[in-house]
């Protein structure tokens, strides 16, 4: 295992990683609710107007996050080099298993461990493992560019 | 509830910081993100780091709300009861892990990449959200 330390952006992850955190906060303590993205809009679905209505607002406030920075100062890089094929199959799995699963990074992975829930503990620890195993077989077996 | 405005407010705002904190840590680069799963290539690990500061952060909250029946702005806290660690847990987490892993786009990112303009993450959006919607037809009606 090579680290890559040329690449490593500690103060930015942990400071971003931070507002991520100031975020869940806010709206477990003012809304009483989990900051867990896959929920929040697969229950839009069958919520009732009272429930989607703070749904629709969080969504509002991510969608506009890219366009309020962008005021300010140019987007930092976003490199998208997986073909559309693959981005459909891997949108349908990660919209799939995420509500079958009950969550995703945020609710399980940073709302989940905060309270240390034994459920997303394991599930965090499962999608990591996934993950990895996946990157290593499309990358070092199959030798795909994803 | 104190006032319904407000919380809207508050949902609007914890989702653009979330959106923002995505965009600042790198999150939202699904190039960075594989490069964070490729434990066999050259390893960039700052993506550890997002996770150990919003967990650091809200580690704080939730010990707060866990004692509160009520939010600030006196609505249900909502924190989930189920312990169970059953079969969707673990098939569903698997599943997403393997999906996270083929394009480096979780759901939050996917959200935000709407937001920056990318057809690629469009792309994925909608991806994702058919992908819900038939686990809704599989599996909620049942």
């Amino acid at each position: 295992m090579m680290i890559d330390w040329q690449h490593f952006t500690p103060v930015s992850a942990l400071l971003g990683g931070a507002l991520i955190g100031i975020a869940a906060s806010i709206l477990i303590l003012c809304n009483g609710r989990i900051a867990g993205i896959s929920g929040i809009i697969g229950g839009l679905i069958k919520a009732t107007l009272a429930e989607r209505i703070w749904r629709i607002a969080f969504i509002v406030g991510l969608i506009s996050a890219a366009l309020i920075w962008q005021l300010f100062t140019a987007l930092p890089e976003i490199t998208i080099s997986t073909s559309s094929g693959l981005l459909i199959l891997s949108g349908l799995i990660v919209g799939f298993g995420t509500r079958l699963g009950s969550g995703c990074t945020s609710g399980h992975g940073i709302c989940g461990i905060s309270r240390l829930s034994l459920r997303s503990i394991v599930a965090t620890l499962t999608f990591m493992l996934t993950g990895f195993a996946t990157v290593y077989v499309m990358r070092h077996l199959l030798s795909l560019s994803t | 509830m104190k006032s319904p405005m407000l919380a809207i407010l508050t949902a609007l705002l914890s989702g653009l910081l979330f959106g923002l904190g995505l965009l600042f840590s790198g999150l939202a680069n699904p190039a960075k993100v594989l490069a964070f799963l490729d434990l066999a290539g050259l390893w960039d690990i700052s993506l550890a780091l997002v996770m150990a500061g919003g967990i650091s952060i809200s580690m704080i909250a939730f010990t707060i709300a866990r004692k509160r029946s009520a939010s600030y702005l006196g609505l249900p806290v909502q924190i989930p009861s189920n312990r169970q660690i059953d079969r969707p847990l673990i098939m569903g987490a698997a599943l997403f892990g393997i999906g996270w892993g083929l394009a480096g786009i979780c759901p939050g990112p996917a959200v935000v990449l709407l937001g920056a303009g990318s057809l690629q993450g469009v792309i994925f959006l909608v991806a994702m959200l058919i992908g819900m919607g038939l686990f809704e037809v599989v599996y909620a009606r049942r």
